[in-house]
C-alpha cells in the first residue's frame, strides 16, 4: 500500500479516526432529485459534527439525482467531509475513473465501491446498464489506481495520483449466507480499506457473522462499520423484512415499534395531530432502538465504527450519535500518526 | 437456440403498410422449434393478415413460403422468384433471416415478423429461457456451466450481490440468481476456491463492444477465384 509521508493512505478524517483506534461513526446524504445545492448544504449541517463523514449516494435505488461527486463537492465546502459513493451500474471503466480524478481534485478522499442498485428498481427501469466491472474490481481498480499509479489499463499516472481511502459494502445475511464471509473477504483482497454493512438489527445473527469473519483475520485487514438506522413506523419495518433481501428483523424490535403506536390504536379514525403524534412515538422508538444497536455493535469484537443510514431523515443522526455517546466526534490531526 | 416471438399484429400491419402482394417466409430451423416462425406459424400468419385485410377493408395478396434455413444463402435461392413477385416480404425468421433476405434480395422490400429474444432453450412445453449473451470469452469452465453473462442481472464475476434471496434474483422471483446456482454448483463439486479468485476486469473487445464480429477461418476458405463465382447477392 502507498503509506503516504504522514503515514495514512489518503489522511482522509474517517482514515485519521480510523487509524487512531476510535470507534468511527459515518452517516448518510441523499443527493437531491434536482440541481439545488442549498438542499446539500442544509443536509451538511445537520451531519457535521454528527459523525466522522458521510456517504453522497450514487444515484440510489436507480433513481436520478446530483452526481455523489458534484454533491460531495458541495459537501467539503460546508466541511462535511464526504464517502463517494460509486456503482458500477452507471458508468464504465473509463467514466469512473475520470470521475475518481476529478473527485480526487476536489479534496475528496473517500470512496465507496458498489455493484448499484439494479436499474429496474429505480425511474428509469428503460435504460441500459453498463456493469463493465463490478464492484471488487472497483475496489481493487482504485486501490491500484492509489497503491500502483496506474490505470486500470496499466499505464502509468502522468502526475499527481488520487489517493483514496477506498471501502466496500457487505451484506452479512444475503443469500448465499455461508459465502457471505469469503466474499468480503475478496473485497478486502481487492483493498478495501473498510466495509459498511448493511442495516444490521439482528444481533445475534450479527454476532455469528463476525465470529466468521475474526476466523478469517478480516477484522484485522480492514475497518468494519455496522450499518444501523432507525425504523419510522411498524410498516417500514414490515417492508424492510418481507422486501429487502438479506435483512433480519427480530420479532422483538417489529412488536416494540408497534407498541410505540399502540396508544393510538383502536381510536377509530385518527386526526392529522393524531397522527403526527403517533408518527413522533414511532420516530422516537426507532431511535432508540438504533441507540440501543449501536451500543451492542460496539461491543463486538471486530467492529470498528457504525454507518448511520437515516434515509431522508438526515436529522435522526445526531440524536442517534448523542444517545449513544459518540458525541463529540474525536478529532485527530493530520500529523498525529 | 434463437428464441423469438411473434410482433404484435398491428405492428406487423403497419410495417406491411399499403402493400398489395406479401410473401410470408418462415423458417425451419430455431424458429420452427420455438413456435414463432415455421411452416405452421407462417400459416397463421397468412391467415391473419387475409382476414386483418378484410376486415380493414384493404385486402391483400398473402403467399407463404418457409425456407430450411433463411441465414444461408442457398437456401434463399429457391424462394427467388416469389420474392420478386410481391411488395412486401415478411420474415418470420430470426433477425438474422430478415437481413439475409435483405441483403440477398437487394431490389425487395424486407420486414420483420419477429421478435428475436435471445439464446435460450426452453425449460419446459412453453417456456425458454436465456442461457448465452455470446461474449466471445467463455468462461462456463469456472463457473460450473452456470454462465453469470447471460444470467446475472449485473453481470458479474464476483457475484454474488446483495440482492441474491432464497435463490432467485432480487429484480424478479422468476428469475434465478445465477451465483446461487453457480455456488451451489461448485460446492457440490467441491470447487469453492475458485470464487475465493478475484476475477479481473473483462476484455469486452470479445463481446459486441468491440464493435461487430466477424469470424475468418483461413482453412476453410476457397481460393479467390472460385470465391467470385459464389455471388452472394442475386437480382430477385
Amino acid at each position: 500500500m502507498n503509506i503516504s509521508a504522514n503515514g495514512y493512505l489518503s489522511g482522509s478524517n474517517l482514515e485519521r479516526v480510523l487509524r487512531a483506534g476510535h470507534f468511527a461513526a459515518t452517516g448518510e446524504l441523499g443527493p437531491p432529485q434536482s440541481a439545488d445545492g442549498s438542499t446539500i448544504r442544509e443536509k451538511a449541517q445537520l451531519l457535521k459534527g454528527a459523525c466522522d463523514a458521510a456517504n453522497i449516494t450514487d444515484n440510489q435505488t436507480a433513481i436520478v439525482r446530483m452526481s455523489s461527486v458534484s454533491a460531495g463537492a458541495i459537501a467539503l465546502q460546508e466541511g462535511l467531509e464526504p464517502v463517494i459513493q460509486v456503482t458500477c451500474r452507471d458508468r464504465n471503466r473509463l467514466a469512473i475513473q475520470s470521475d475518481i480524478l476529478g473527485a480526487y481534485a476536489q479534496g475528496i478522499r473517500n470512496i465507496l465501491a458498489l455493484s448499484g442498485d439494479h436499474q429496474t428498481f429505480g425511474n428509469h427501469p428503460m435504460a441500459k446498464n453498463v456493469h463493465d466491472i463490478d464492484s471488487i474490481q472497483l475496489v481493487q481498480m482504485i486501490a491500484e489506481m492509489r497503491d500502483k499509479k496506474i490505470f486500470q489499463c496499466g499505464d502509468p499516472f502522468k502526475g499527481q495520483e488520487p489517493c483514496m481511502f477506498v471501502g466496500a459494502a457487505a451484506a452479512p445475511f444475503a443469500h448465499p449466507i455461508d459465502f457471505r464471509p469469503y466474499r468480503l473477504g475478496k473485497k478486502v483482497n481487492a483493498g478495501a480499506n473498510f466495509i459498511q454493512t448493511q442495516l444490521i438489527y439482528d444481533i445475534e445473527a450479527f454476532k455469528k457473522y463476525m465470529e466468521k469473519v475474526r476466523a478469517l483475520g478480516l477484522h484485522e485487514k480492514t475497518y468494519i462499520l455496522a450499518g444501523v438506522g432507525p425504523l419510522k413506523s411498524p410498516a417500514m419495518a414490515r417492508y424492510m423484512r418481507e422486501s429487502v433481501p438479506g435483512m433480519l428483523i427480530p420479532d422483538e424490535i417489529m412488536n416494540r415499534m408497534t407498541a410505540a403506536g399502540a396508544p393510538w390504536s383502536g381510536k377509530g379514525e385518527l386526526t392529522k395531530e393524531d397522527k403526527k403524534a403517533r408518527s413522533g412515538a414511532w420516530r422516537e422508538t426507532g431511535i432508540k432502538i438504533c441507540v440501543e444497536l449501536i451500543q451492542q455493535l460496539r461491543e463486538i469484537e471486530g467492529v470498528s465504527g457504525v454507518h448511520i443510514m437515516a434515509i431522508e431523515w438526515e436529522e435522526a443522526v445526531r440524536p442517534i450519535a448523542e444517545g449513544a455517546g459518540l458525541l463529540p466526534r474525536p478529532v485527530v490531526e493530520p500529523a498525529a500518526a | 437456440m434463437i428464441v423469438a416471438e411473434t410482433k404484435p399484429l398491428d405492428e406487423i400491419k403497419a410495417l406491411l403498410s399499403d402493400a398489395e402482394k406479401v410473401l410470408v417466409v418462415g423458417c425451419g430451423t430455431c424458429v420452427t422449434v420455438c413456435f414463432a416462425g415455421g411452416s405452421r406459424e407462417v400459416a397463421i400468419m397468412g391467415s391473419l393478415l387475409r382476414m386483418a385485410g378484410r376486415m380493414d377493408g384493404h385486402e391483400r395478396q398473402v403467399e407463404e413460403v418457409t425456407v430450411q434455413r433463411q441465414c444461408e444463402w442457398e437456401y434463399l435461392d429457391a424462394i427467388a422468384e416469389q420474392v420478386g413477385a410481391v411488395d412486401v416480404v415478411l420474415s418470420l425468421g430470426c433477425g438474422i433471416g430478415v437481413q439475409a433476405l435483405a441483403e440477398h434480395f437487394p431490389n425487395a422490400w424486407v420486414v420483420p415478423g419477429l421478435n428475436t429474444k435471445f439464446m435460450g432453450l426452453p425449460l419446459e412445453q412453453g417456456v425458454w429461457a436465456e442461457r448465452c449473451a455470446g461474449c466471445g470469452d467463455c468462461l462456463l469452465g469456472l463457473t460450473g456451466g452456470v454462465c453469470p453473462i447471460a444470467r446475472c442481472s449485473k453481470q458479474l464475476l464476483n457475484g454474488p450481490c446483495g440482492g441474491s434471496i432464497d435463490g432467485h434474483c432480487e429484480i424478479n422471483p422468476e428469475v434465478s440468481c445465477a451465483w446461487q446456482l453457480i455456488y451451489d454448483r461448485l460446492t457440490e463439486k467441491g470447487k469453492l476456491e475458485v470464487l475465493m479468485e478475484i476475477q479481473p476486469p473483462r476484455d469486452w473487445r470479445t463481446a459486441r463492444h468491440g464493435g461487430p464480429r466477424t469470424i475468418v477461418r483461413e482453412d476453410l476458405r476457397l481460393p479467390e477465384d472460385h470465391q467470385a463465382g459464389q455471388s452472394m447477392k442475386q437480382e430477385a
